[in-house]
């Protein structure tokens, strides 16, 4: 039985002023306390990266390849090099990479080129104006590259995952569907480019920068400059955006800031333009997902085959865990006795693709669901019982055989999404209108996959002020409300006023490595240590408030370190286990109309229905979760990258378009609760969950409304060549 | 050139043809003016030349002489739109922010109640990634009602649809 829905429902239809407000005294969690930075960015005193200057400070240039593969055979400046500051390879004190989890991707070419846009040659100049004039030529020896990943033989890393007997479960299956669905690439758009300055101090290096991973950067330093640079320090500044672009990328201009800082002796910034970001960084890594799938003839799976194969472009990077995070979540939020799940990400002489929110479970939930209204349309039988019939419950087991706790809402966000939008009378209403209503069910995973916590063992201070506490972590702010929702957990496990909690800048001089930003973990595992230093820390104080203490003794200072809850196992070989600590939950509904003529798409309304454990800052999360969607209705109808040479063709943003407000649909947003117990006040992740509904959600109204369409971006010259479905097969008679 | 800056008159020496984001940022140290994509898409760099809002990455300064230019800086920092935008959450990253202010603030500022959809199209020259604009819509017209209270003229019936929004 489906364990009914503890605690409150958020919804958007409720007025911000019904909310109740925090003042001081009150418990700070599950309201909307004022935003720690508010005020900052509505007055335009934040200071991001390019609002910096340094005394001295000089400008950097990236020069890049412009071919996808070869070899440099010369390189000519023709410029007077009076006044530059001039770098290549041999520059580099340390190893020339950048330092992630493979060592495979040179920090600048050493002859070998294996993408376009990839680092060649570093100039500096005081003038922006001489930087852009300087001309470099590049003489190469071309050879063929290679863009299809189907006919890549070199593979980053290849995951099995397998449940049950597949024999067994096509031998019971009185169906079988099968189909193949892809996905694009997606840039993150991020409204602050990447930029990052490097300055020179005391024998060492402070790198300040837009980032999501301070120690990432760290990491990738320390092996660039090696015993050269002793001291180095990397400090987030005010952070335009990120969504994943800014967890592994900083790392790669933060090297070149600091191989020209080094040189020339004096403070360098680089700042890209639009343009440069868009061909230089990391995508969403484009998909190719195939589906076999037995049934019973009422729509009970029996055996469930999944194939996934990954772009990842020329180098590793973060590819490995993309692809983990994905086929961890192919076989959807389904219960299945008997799956294999094999996936694959291999390269390509394109830029690498990197983390982008969702992390690789966007791309095979879409194929899932999308599969899952293929399998409707084939048996007859309307999509909400389909779903119904195979969602998972608590206690079923998930294909890495993690058994669920009490904490799975996938039943009851699919009712209340159903339920709220009349999904079944519009379902009926709408068929052949030319409008169409589609629905997706789909869970994320909080936190590190599998072990990673574990391994990354990450930790996190607190420490007394003169006015309370202070917050010691890694954790960024990149717009999501780090800063506040740390601050109410500690400020509520404390029993101290959150005006009076503040929290450190990130400099990894200053704070412990609580690890990166990244994954749904801020809240739940970085929440969940700052937790336990409250806790410490109040204990310690024995009555006595925090300012207090700190004047008559001086600084009181905790730290904790992550430890595995107990009875949760996860084998890294097999892929066999308790893959997440928790799942968080969702049901998208998207209600379109088609132009006939144009093929135009307009979302007329978008309901998100998710359960993330509890909100701790509900206009925040609700934040998140319409933040979310709407980059996922982006990537489903708009966001088209084009490749033209192993290079992004319409890097700007005249031509790869994202949601504008006349784009983004009225939400309807719904916050289920429902707390689970190793989360600070029961919370799990939120971040990257909004991101798996919405892409899934229109293509299933797309075919609702009779178009064929199993690949996105689903732009209106591929809604004119799709193939049209028959009213009847909407599945929705029976 | 010479021009009004935030109220106050102004004097500086620029090519003409500098982009009066460059003038703003650079010579006058106002860093609220951002750059997103320096070709006029993303309107973060929005500020309001004779009260009406410009992408100052696309003007050069030599057309703002004379002019009344103003940007996030000559706000006070108490606008009902800057405290709606702070209390709704509309501000996530906050790089979109100061455009998106100047952008609506025509609207805040009317006496008619804008509806739903004349704030989309006010504000459909400033993209945001962070919020899907849900948060933005609701702080321009929470500002509104502040302002002029919340039962202020609607400028056109509100749709149905929208009401219950």
């Amino acid at each position: 039985m489906a364990r009914a829905v503890a605690g409150r429902q958020w919804g958007s239809n409720r007025t911000s002023a019904a909310v109740s407000r925090y003042s001081a005294g009150m418990t700070s969690v599950g309201t909307n306390v004022a935003r720690k930075d508010g005020m900052d960015r509505a007055t335009g005193a934040a200071k991001y990266a390019d609002d910096l200057r340094f005394p001295g400070m000089l400008v950097g240039r990236t020069v890049r390849s412009t071919i996808a593969r070869g070899r440099v055979t010369g390189v000519t400046l023709d410029f007077d090099p009076a006044g530059f500051t001039v770098v290549d390879h041999r520059d580099i004190p340390g190893e020339n990479t950048i330092a992630l989890i493979e060592k495979d991707q040179p920090c600048l070419v050493n002859g070998v080129v294996r993408h376009a846009a990839e680092p060649i040659l570093l100039l500096a100049h005081e003038s922006r104006d001489a930087l852009i004039g300087a001309n470099v030529r590049i003489d190469y020896e071309r050879e063929e590259p290679l863009f299809d990943p189907e006919r890549s033989q070199q593979v980053f890393k290849h995951i099995l995952i397998e449940k049950g007997s597949l024999d067994r479960g096509f031998a019971r299956a009185e169906v079988v569907v099968e189909g193949t669905y892809t996905t694009g690439a997606q840039e993150h758009v991020y409204i602050e480019t990447n930029g990052v300055i490097a300055v020179p101090e005391r024998g060492g290096m402070a790198l300040y920068g837009s980032l999501q991973c301070p120690y990432y950067v760290l990491k990738a330093l320390k092996a660039l400059l090696g015993a050269a640079v002793k001291d180095i320090r990397v400090v987030q500044t005010e952070t335009g955006g990120g969504f994943g672009g800014k967890e592994e990328y900083p790392s790669v201009i933060a090297a070149h800031a600091c191989l020209l800082a080094l040189k020339s002796g004096r403070p360098v910034k680089i700042l890209y333009d639009r343009g440069e970001d868009m061909v230089a960084t990391t995508k969403r890594h484009p998909s190719i997902v195939r589906h076999k799938t037995g049934l019973t003839r009422d729509g009970k799976l029996t055996a469930m085959q999944v194939d996934v194969l990954m772009d990842g472009g020329a180098y590793c990077t973060l590819s490995p865990v993309v692809l983990s995070r994905g086929v961890i979540h192919a076989a959807g939020p389904y219960r299945c006795a008997n799956t294999r799940i094999e996936g694959r990400v291999v390269m390509t002489n394109t830029p690498p693709n990197g983390a982008f929110r969702g992390f690789g479970a966007p791309q095979t939930q879409f194929a899932m669901e999308v599969h899952m209204d293929r399998i409707s349309e084939t048996l007859g039988i309307d999509p909400v019982t389909l779903r119904l019939r195979n969602a998972l419950k608590p206690g079923d087991t998930t294909a890495t055989g993690q058994k669920l706790g009490p904490d799975t809402s996938a039943v009851e966000v699919l009712k209340e999404a159903v339920r709220r939008t009349s999904f079944k009378r519009k379902r009926a209403k709408l068929a052949g209108s030319g409008r169409g209503i589609g629905l997706a069910l789909f869970y994320h995973g909080a936190g590190f996959t599998g072990s990673g916590e574990v391994m990354l063992g990450s930790r996190a201070g607190l420490e007394t002020t003169p006015n309370g506490v202070r917050i010691l972590v890694a954790n960024t702010e990149i717009g999501q409300g780090t800063r506040t929702m740390l601050s109410q957990i500690v400020a509520d496990v404390m029993g101290v006023a959150y005006e009076n909690v503040d929290i450190a800048q990130a400099d990894t001089s200053v704070v412990p490595d609580s690890g990166p930003t990244v994954a749904s973990r801020t809240c739940m595992v970085v929440g969940g240590l700052l937790e336990r230093c409250a806790k410490q820390m109040r204990e310690q104080l024995k009555g006595v408030s925090p300012a207090e203490h700190h004047a008559r003794h001086g600084r009181l200072h905790v730290e904790t370190q992550y430890e595995a809850p107990p009875g949760r196992e996860w084998n890294d070989k097999t892929y066999r286990g308790d893959a997440y600590a928790t799942y968080a939950w969702g049901c998208d509904v998207a209600e379109l109309a088609v132009d006939p003529v144009t093929h135009e798409v307009s979302v007329a309304k978008f309901t998100a229905v998710q359960e993330f454990g509890r909100p701790i800052h509900p206009a925040m999360a609700q934040g998140q979760i319409e933040g979310g969607s709407g980059q996922g209705i982006g990537w489903a109808l708009l966001e088209h990258v084009v490749m033209r040479d192993g290079a992004m063709a319409n890097a700007q943003l005249t031509n790869y378009v994202i949601p504008t407000t006349l784009d983004t649909p009225p939400m309807d947003v719904v916050m289920l609760e429902n707390h689970f117990p190793g989360g600070p006040f029961g919370a799990k992740g939120v971040g990257e969950l909004p991101i798996d509904g919405p892409a899934p959600a229109v293509v299933n109204a797309l075919r609702h409304a009779g178009l064929d369409v199993r690949a996105i971006p689903a732009t209106p010259e591929a809604l004119a060549a799709a193939p049209r479905l028959a009213p009847s097969r909407s599945g929705d008679a029976a | 050139m010479k021009f009004t800056l935030n109220g106050a008159p102004r004097e500086l020496d620029a090519h003409p043809l500098k982009r009066l984001l460059d003038v703003l940022r650079e010579d006058c140290g106002l860093t609220g003016t951002k750059e997103g994509c320096g070709e006029g898409e993303c309107g973060a760099c929005t500020v309001l030349v004779d009260g009406e809002p410009v992408v100052s990455c696309l003007m050069p300064c030599a057309q703002a002489e004379g002019c009344d230019v103003i940007t996030i800086e000559g706000l006070a920092g108490n606008h009902p739109l800057q405290l709606a935008m702070m209390r709704e959450v509309g501000a996530q990253c906050g790089i979109c922010t100061p455009g998106v202010i100047l952008a609506a603030r025509g609207l805040v500022e009317a006496a008619r109640r804008p509806t739903l959809e004349r704030v989309r199209e006010a504000l459909a020259g400033n993209l945001c990634r962070c919020t899907g604009y849900e948060a933005i819509h609701r702080a321009v017209l929470s500002a509104h009602a502040e302002l002029h209270g919340p039962s202020a003229k609607s400028a056109a019936p509100v749709p149905a649809e929208e009401a219950g929004a």
